[in-house]
C-alpha cells in the first residue's frame, strides 16, 4: 500500500499541474496562449527543469478565498537549462486566479531571484499576470516591491530576461522595465501603467488594449519592449536565441558557438557599398552581415528608433554587441531615441563582458526644437556617458561619416576606443563641407557658385580618414573588403583587455 | 585601328564593348551619370567621363556632352552599344561633323530604316517579303473580300487609325469578313473618331525571328543566320536562341538572302539585324531593320564563333570583312535569357533595389555559361535606367545540351534584394512544348496568364530534398547552439510547408535527414555567405539556394521555392495551439510598389475591389506599369493623384477598415 503522504504528494502535484483546471487551461489555449507550464517546455530544454514550491498556497482568507487555494499559487518557478546552460525561471500561471500576484507569489519569485544573484544564473520571468491579488491588499504590493528590489540588486549582475505574454498592468510593469530585455506576444500581450478605463475617465481618451500598451505599441513607439514576436512559441525561441549571446553573470565570458565561416572571409561587396554621392544613403544592415559570422546578428529594438542599429553578433564564434548609424533612417542622425537605445544597450554589453563594435556613419545629432525640448541634451549625454564608461573592448569602424560632437560621441578614440579604424570613404569633420562653407566664408554665401567652390575645396581637405589618422585617433585606414578580418583579430588581440574605474559609489548617469 | 574608343552606354553592354576593346589593345572611355559613379563599367575602362544627371536625357541621351567626352579624351571613335543614341542619325552626323567616326551603320541608313513606312516601301523595293494587304484603307467590304482573296485566308482588319486592339477583327473566309468589316468600322469610329480600315494577311502561330547581318564599306555583306525570339513579354523579348528551332535550312537560307539585299540597297555597313515575322507555315514577312547591335547578339557569336563587337570596331576603322558566307556555319545551340529586376507574381512589374547579395555562376569553356552583366552586389537598380540585371547564355552542341547549361547557370545565379525572374526563366527552361521547340510569340501570355509564382514542387523527390535542407539548417544552428553549453540535441524535427507538415529525424553522424520515413543522405553543406547549397542527396547532385532566418528556412531549387518552418518535434504539439491572430483595427493601404510617375487611377471611392483588380498606372523606367491591388475592400480613400510623383512605398489607396467593410 503506497503511504498516505505519497498518495497526498501525488493528489498535489497533480493539483499543481492542473493549475486552474482543464477549462481554464482550454480558454487560455483558445487566445493563441500556452500555459505556464507548455512555456517552460518549450524555453528550457528537454526533462531539465526542476521545479520549486509547487505547493506553495497563498495565506489569505478574506472575501472567500480561503476556498480558492491552488498549489502553486499561480506561477511556476524554478531552474532548468538553455543549451545546456543553468537558468533560473518564473512563469506566472494565468489560468490560476488571473495568475495574480499574492504575497506568497512573491516570495516564490524572490526565492529564485535570490539564489541566482547567490550563483551567478540568469533569470527569465514569463509574465502573464492580471496584477495584485486585490483580496490581499497591502500584502501583494509589497510582495512586487520585493521583486522590485531583487530587479535592481541583480541588475549587471546577472541576465534578466522578461517575456510579456499576457497582461501586464499597473505597479507589476516595473518588475521587467527593470530587467535588461522585453520581449512581447503580439496580439495577446500588453503593459501598461493605467488601462483604457482609467485613461478614458481621467483624460477622456478613447484608446484600445492593443494601441495603449500592445507588443507593436512598445516596439515601436515606446521603445519599451526590445522586439515583438508572433507567438509564445517564437517569443521563448527568440530568448533561447538571445541567450547563446550572453554570459552566466558579470563574472563570465559569453559562450563561444563555432562557426564554419572563416574569419578571413573577405567582403568585396563592401568596397563598392558607399555611394558615390554622400548624401546618398545605403543600408549599413548589409555591412553588418558582410562582416560578422553568417546569418548571427541578433538584433535587439528592430522596431524602434531605426537610425541607429543595436544588436548581438558573433565573430569567429565570439559574442559582441554591434552599435550601428544607420543611414536609411534620419540619414543616421542621433537623436533622443536612439541615443537612449544605444546608451542602455551598451551599459548592457559592458555590464557583461561583450565587446563593442561600433560602425560610424553619423552626420551629427538631430536638429529641431522637439529635440531640444525633450531634452537631446540629456539624452545625448547617456551615450557618450555610457562608452566614455564602457571597459569592455571597444572596436571602432568609421565607414563614412563622422561629423561634429556625435563623432566624439560614437566609440571615438578620445573615449578611449581600443582600436579605431576607418574605410577610405571616411569623413572626419566638424560638420559636412557645405556646412562648413558656408560657416567659415560667411561672405561669399550669397553666391552659390563661389560657395560651392569653397565646399568642394573644404570637402577635398577634410573629407577624408587621413587627418585623424595623421594624428593618431584612427588607428589604420582598412579596406573595406578586409574588414571582418580586421576587426576580429582586433578582438582577438584583446581578449586580455584589463581596465579599472576610479573607487566611487557609483557613477551619476545624466538620466 | 583606333587607339582609342569612347562607350556612349552603361552597364552590361558597356562592360561588353569595352572587354573587346581590350582584347584588340584599344583604350576605352567610359561616360556615366551621377547614378553609375561607381558602376562596373566605369571601373573595367580606362578612363571615364562624367557627362551629367541621372536621368537619360541629361546625360546618355547627351549628345553633346557624350561629344565633348570624346574630344576631351583624346578619343577617335564612338561606340554606342544600344538603345540610347544607337539609332539616332542626328548624332551619327555630329560625331562626324566633330571628326569622329561612329562604330555603327552610316547616318542614312539608320534614318531610312528607323522610319516604318520608308523602311517597309524599301524592303519592297528589295525583294524583302512584306505581309500582303490593301494598299490604304478600304470602306467597301465587296472590295475587302475581293482583297482578301488575292491576301489569302485568314486575313485581319485592322483600324487605320487604330491601337490596342481596338478595330481589329479575323476573318477566316469571306462570310466572316463581311461580318466582321461593320463591326471593326463601328469600332474603330467609336474608338478612334475614324472609320477607315485595312485588310492584311494574319499569321498564325507567328514567330519572332530575326537575321543578323554584317556588312563592311567596301560593299561586302554577308548574314549570320537566325536568332528566334519569340518568347515575350510585354513586347519585350526574355529569351532569344541560335539557331531557331523552327526553321528549315531553306527558309533561313531565303531570310538571310532578302535580309543581305535590303542591307545592300541601304549600303548597310556594321552589324544590323533584319526582324521578320514567321507563320506556322514557315512563311515569312519583314518586320523592321533595327541597325545596331542587338541586346540577344551574343547567341550569334557563339553559334558562329564571331566576336560582332570586335567586326563593328574593324568595320568602322576601314577593314574589309574577311569572311565569305560560304565559309559560315552554325555550331552547336546556344540559348540566352534576360535576368530582369521584375516581378513575375505582379505582371511582371519592374522592380528596384539594392542587389544586396549577388553571385554569379562561374563561367568558363567548361561550364558552357557566358554572362554578359554591368552589376555588383550592393550595386543599385535605379528607376532611371533599364531594368535587366544580365544575360545568362548556354551553349553546347545540341539546344538540349545548351538548356542544361543555362538551367545549371540560373541555378548558381544569386540574386538577392529586389524582385527578378530568375525562377521564371527557369520554368520556362522545364516547360515540356518549349523544350519541344514548339511556341510562338504569344507563348507566355497563353502559359503564364498570371505571370508565375514559384511554389513546391509536385515531384516528391524535390519536395524531400527541399525540406531535407531546411532541417538541416536549423537542426545543425539548434547544435551549433547547444554545443557551446553541452546541452541536450534535438534530433527530433517538425516541419509545415505549403505541401503540409511532416516529421523529420536529423542523423548528424550520417549526415542524414529522415523525412516521413524517407532517409536523404547529405553530401556538402550550405554555404550560408553565398546563399548556396552544391552538394548531392542520396547520390544525386543538387544546387539549391538558401535562405535562413531562425526557424524558417526558405528553399529554391529550380523553378521551385518551398519555405518552411522547422521546430523540434517536443515543442511541435505546442506549435499546434498557435493561431493566426487577426489585426484588430487599422486601415488597408495599398501602397505604390517603386517611385514613378502616376499617370492613372482606376478606381474610385465607394468600389468594392478584390484582390488582384487593376488599380493604378504608375509609369517608371519608361514603362506603364499596372499595378493590382493586393488587397480586398471598399476604396475609402484615394490619396495621390493622378499626375503625381510618387515615391516608394508611398500609401496611394485606403481601404475601409476590414470591420467598417463586414
Amino acid at each position: 500500500m503506497t503511504s498516505p503522504n505519497v498518495t497526498m504528494l501525488e493528489q498535489k502535484r497533480a493539483a499543481a499541474r492542473l493549475g486552474g483546471g482543464e477549462k481554464r487551461i482550454d480558454t487560455q489555449h483558445s487566445k493563441g496562449k500556452l500555459t505556464a507550464r507548455e512555456r517552460l517546455e518549450i524555453l528550457l530544454d528537454p526533462n531539465s527543469f526542476e521545479e520549486w514550491d509547487m505547493f506553495v498556497e497563498h495565506r489569505c482568507t478574506d472575501f472567500g478565498m480561503a476556498e480558492q487555494t491552488i498549489p502553486g499559487d499561480g506561477v511556476v518557478t524554478g531552474y532548468g537549462q538553455i543549451n545546456g546552460r543553468p537558468v533560473f525561471v518564473f512563469s506566472q500561471d494565468f489560468t490560476v486566479l488571473g495568475g495574480s500576484l499574492s504575497e506568497t507569489h512573491a516570495a516564490k519569485i524572490v526565492k529564485v531571484m535570490d539564489q541566482a544573484m547567490k550563483t551567478g544564473i540568469p533569470v527569465i520571468g514569463l509574465n502573464d499576470s492580471g496584477g495584485a491579488r486585490i483580496q490581499e491588499g497591502v500584502a501583494s504590493l509589497g510582495g512586487y516591491a520585493e521583486v522590485f528590489q531583487r530587479n535592481v540588486d541583480a541588475s549587471g549582475v546577472v541576465p534578466q530576461i522578461s517575456v510579456i505574454m499576457g497582461p501586464c498592468a499597473g505597479g507589476a510593469v516595473y518588475s521587467p522595465a527593470m530587467t535588461d530585455f522585453i520581449f512581447m506576444v503580439e496580439g495577446s500581450s500588453y503593459m501598461y501603467v493605467t488601462g483604457p478605463d482609467v485613461v478614458k475617465t481621467v483624460t477622456h481618451e478613447d484608446v484600445s488594449h492593443e494601441d495603449l500598451g500592445g507588443a507593436s505599441t512598445h516596439a515601436k513607439k515606446s521603445g519599451v519592449a526590445h522586439k515583438a514576436y508572433a507567438n509564445d512559441v517564437e517569443a521563448l525561441m527568440g530568448v533561447r536565441t538571445l541567450m547563446s549571446y550572453l554570459p552566466q553573470s558579470c563574472d563570465d565570458k559569453a559562450p563561444e558557438i563555432a562557426t564554419d565561416d572563416p574569419i578571413t572571409r573577405k567582403a568585396p561587396a563592401l568596397d563598392r557599398i558607399i555611394p558615390a554621392n554622400p548624401n546618398q544613403p545605403y543600408n549599413m544592415k548589409h555591412v553588418i552581415s558582410h562582416i560578422i559570422d553568417d546569418d548571427s546578428f541578433f538584433e535587439i529594438h528592430p522596431d524602434f528608433a531605426g537610425n541607429i542599429i543595436t544588436g548581438f553578433a558573433r565573430m569567429g564564434g565570439q559574442s559582441v554587441a554591434i552599435i550601428a548609424n544607420q543611414p536609411m533612417v534620419l540619414a543616421g542622425c542621433l537623436d533622443i531615441n536612439a541615443s537612449r537605445k544605444a546608451a542602455r544597450f551598451v551599459r548592457f554589453a559592458d555590464a557583461f563582458n561583450i565587446p563593442l563594435i561600433t560602425l560610424v556613419d553619423v552626420p551629427g545629432f538631430m536638429p529641431g526644437t522637439a529635440q531640444e525640448y525633450g531634452g537631446i541634451i540629456a539624452h545625448g549625454a547617456k551615450l557618450l556617458f555610457a562608452y566614455a564608461e564602457a571597459n569592455v573592448p571597444k572596436v571602432t569602424l568609421i565607414t563614412r561619416k563622422a561629423y561634429g560632437g556625435a563623432y566624439d560621441v560614437m566609440s571615438s578614440k578620445h573615449l578611449r576606443g581600443d582600436v579605431n579604424y576607418a574605410w577610405p570613404t571616411a569623413e572626419i569633420a566638424v560638420m559636412g563641407s557645405e556646412g562648413a562653407a558656408r560657416i567659415i566664408f560667411r561672405a561669399d554665401s550669397d553666391d552659390p557658385e563661389k560657395l560651392k567652390q569653397r565646399s568642394d575645396d573644404y570637402r577635398a581637405k577634410f573629407a577624408n580618414p587621413f587627418i585623424a589618422a595623421k594624428r593618431g585617433y584612427i588607428d589604420d585606414v582598412i579596406m573595406p573588403n578586409n574588414s571582418r578580418f580586421r576587426l576580429a583579430r582586433a578582438l582577438n588581440m584583446l581578449k586580455g583587455k584589463r581596465a579599472s574605474r576610479p573607487q566611487r559609489k557609483h557613477d551619476n548617469l545624466p538620466l | 585601328m583606333f587607339n582609342k574608343i569612347l562607350i556612349a552606354n552603361r552597364g552590361e553592354i558597356a562592360c561588353r564593348i569595352i572587354r573587346t576593346a581590350q582584347t584588340m589593345n584599344i583604350k576605352t572611355v567610359a561616360v556615366y551619370s551621377d547614378a553609375d559613379a561607381n558602376s562596373n563599367h566605369v571601373i573595367m575602362a580606362d578612363e571615364a567621363a562624367w557627362i551629367g544627371l541621372p536621368p537619360s536625357a541629361e546625360s546618355y541621351l547627351d549628345a553633346e556632352a557624350i561629344i565633348a567626352a570624346a574630344k576631351a579624351t583624346g578619343a577617335e571613335a564612338i561606340h554606342p552599344g544600344f538603345g540610347f543614341l544607337s539609332e539616332n542619325a542626328q548624332f551619327v552626323s555630329a560625331v562626324e561633323k566633330a571628326g569622329l567616326t561612329f562604330i555603327g551603320p552610316g547616318a542614312e541608313a539608320i534614318q531610312l530604316m528607323g522610319d516604318k513606312i520608308t523602311s517597309k516601301t524599301l524592303a519592297e523595293k528589295a525583294g524583302v517579303s512584306i505581309v500582303p494587304g490593301t494598299e490604304g484603307a478600304v470602306s467597301d467590304v465587296d472590295v475587302a473580300a475581293k482583297a482578301a482573296i488575292d491576301i489569302g485566308y485568314p486575313v485581319m482588319i485592322k483600324a487605320s487609325a487604330g491601337g490596342g486592339g481596338k478595330g481589329m477583327r479575323i476573318a477566316h473566309d469571306e462570310d466572316e469578313l463581311r461580318e466582321a468589316m461593320p463591326q471593326a468600322q463601328n469600332e474603330a469610329r467609336a474608338s478612334f473618331g475614324d472609320d477607315r480600315v485595312f485588310v492584311e494577311k494574319f499569321v498564325t502561330s507567328p514567330r519572332h525571328i530575326e537575321i543578323q547581318i554584317l556588312g563592311d564599306s567596301h560593299g561586302n555583306i554577308v548574314y549570320l543566320g537566325e536568332r528566334e525570339c519569340s518568347l515575350q513579354r510585354r513586347h519585350q523579348k526574355v529569351l532569344e536562341e541560335a539557331p531557331s528551332p523552327f526553321i528549315s535550312d531553306k527558309t533561313r537560307a531565303a531570310m538571310g538572302k532578302q535580309a543581305v539585299e535590303l542591307a545592300k540597297a541601304v549600303q548597310y555597313k556594321s552589324a544590323g539585324t533584319v526582324e521578320f515575322i514567321v507563320g506556322a507555315d514557315e512563311d515569312f514577312y519583314f518586320l523592321e531593320m533595327n541597325t545596331r547591335l542587338q541586346v540577344e547578339h551574343p547567341v550569334t557569336e557563339l553559334v558562329y564563333d564571331i566576336d560582332l563587337v570586335e567586326w563593328m570596331i574593324r568595320i568602322a576603322a576601314g577593314e574589309k570583312l574577311t569572311l565569305k558566307q560560304k565559309d559560315i556555319t552554325p555550331n552547336g545551340w546556344a540559348v540566352e535569357v534576360r535576368l530582369y529586376a521584375e516581378d513575375p507574381s505582379r505582371g511582371f512589374l519592374p522592380a528596384i533595389g539594392q542587389l544586396t547579395r549577388y553571385r554569379e555562376p562561374e563561367t568558363d569553356t567548361n561550364t558552357g555559361i557566358r554572362i554578359d552583366s554591368g552589376v555588383h552586389e550592393a550595386g543599385e537598380i535605379s528607376i532611371y535606367y533599364d531594368p535587366m540585371i544580365a544575360k545568362v547564355i548556354g551553349y553546347g552542341k545540341t539546344r538540349d545540351a545548351a538548356l542544361d547549361r543555362l538551367s545549371l547557370g540560373l541555378d548558381y545565379y544569386v540574386i538577392e534584394g529586389l524582385a527578378h525572374n530568375r525562377q521564371f526563366l527557369r520554368h520556362i527552361i522545364d516547360h515540356p512544348a518549349f523544350r519541344k521547340g514548339d511556341f510562338t510569340t504569344s507563348f507566355i501570355a497563353d502559359e503564364y496568364p498570371h505571370g508565375y509564382t514559384p511554389a513546391a514542387p509536385e515531384d516528391k523527390t524535390a519536395l524531400a530534398q527541399m525540406r531535407s535542407i531546411a532541417v538541416l539548417l536549423v537542426a545543425s544552428r539548434l547544435d551549433r547552439m547547444a554545443a557551446s553549453g553541452n546541452g541536450t540535441v534535438d534530433t527530433a524535427f517538425w516541419l509545415n510547408d505549403e505541401a503540409g507538415a511532416s516529421s523529420a529525424i536529423w542523423d548528424k553522424a550520417a549526415n542524414s535527414v529522415t523525412i516521413d520515413g524517407q532517409v536523404m543522405v547529405i553530401a556538402g553543406a550550405p554555404d550560408r555567405d553565398s546563399r548556396r547549397f552544391v552538394g548531392a542527396i542520396n547520390g544525386a547532385d543538387v544546387v539549391m539556394q538558401i535562405w535562413h532566418h531562425a526557424a524558417r528556412v526558405e528553399v529554391m531549387l529550380g523553378a521551385h521555392r518551398l519555405a518552411v518552418h522547422v521546430l523540434p518535434e517536443r515543442v511541435s504539439h505546442l506549435q499546434a495551439l498557435m493561431r493566426e491572430k487577426s489585426v484588430t483595427g487599422g486601415a488597408v493601404e495599398i501602397t505604390a510598389p517603386m517611385p514613378g510617375l502616376m499617370t492613372r487611377v482606376m478606381v474610385s471611392v465607394g468600389d468594392h475591389i478584390t484582390a488582384g483588380d487593376d488599380v493604378v498606372v504608375i509609369e517608371a523606367m519608361k514603362m506603364e506599369n499596372l499595378l493590382k491591388s493586393t488587397e480586398t475592400g471598399i476604396v475609402k480613400e484615394i490619396l495621390a493623384n493622378a499626375g503625381e510623383t510618387v515615391a516608394a512605398d508611398q500609401p496611394l489607396i485606403r481601404l475601409a477598415d476590414k470591420t467598417e467593410s463586414e
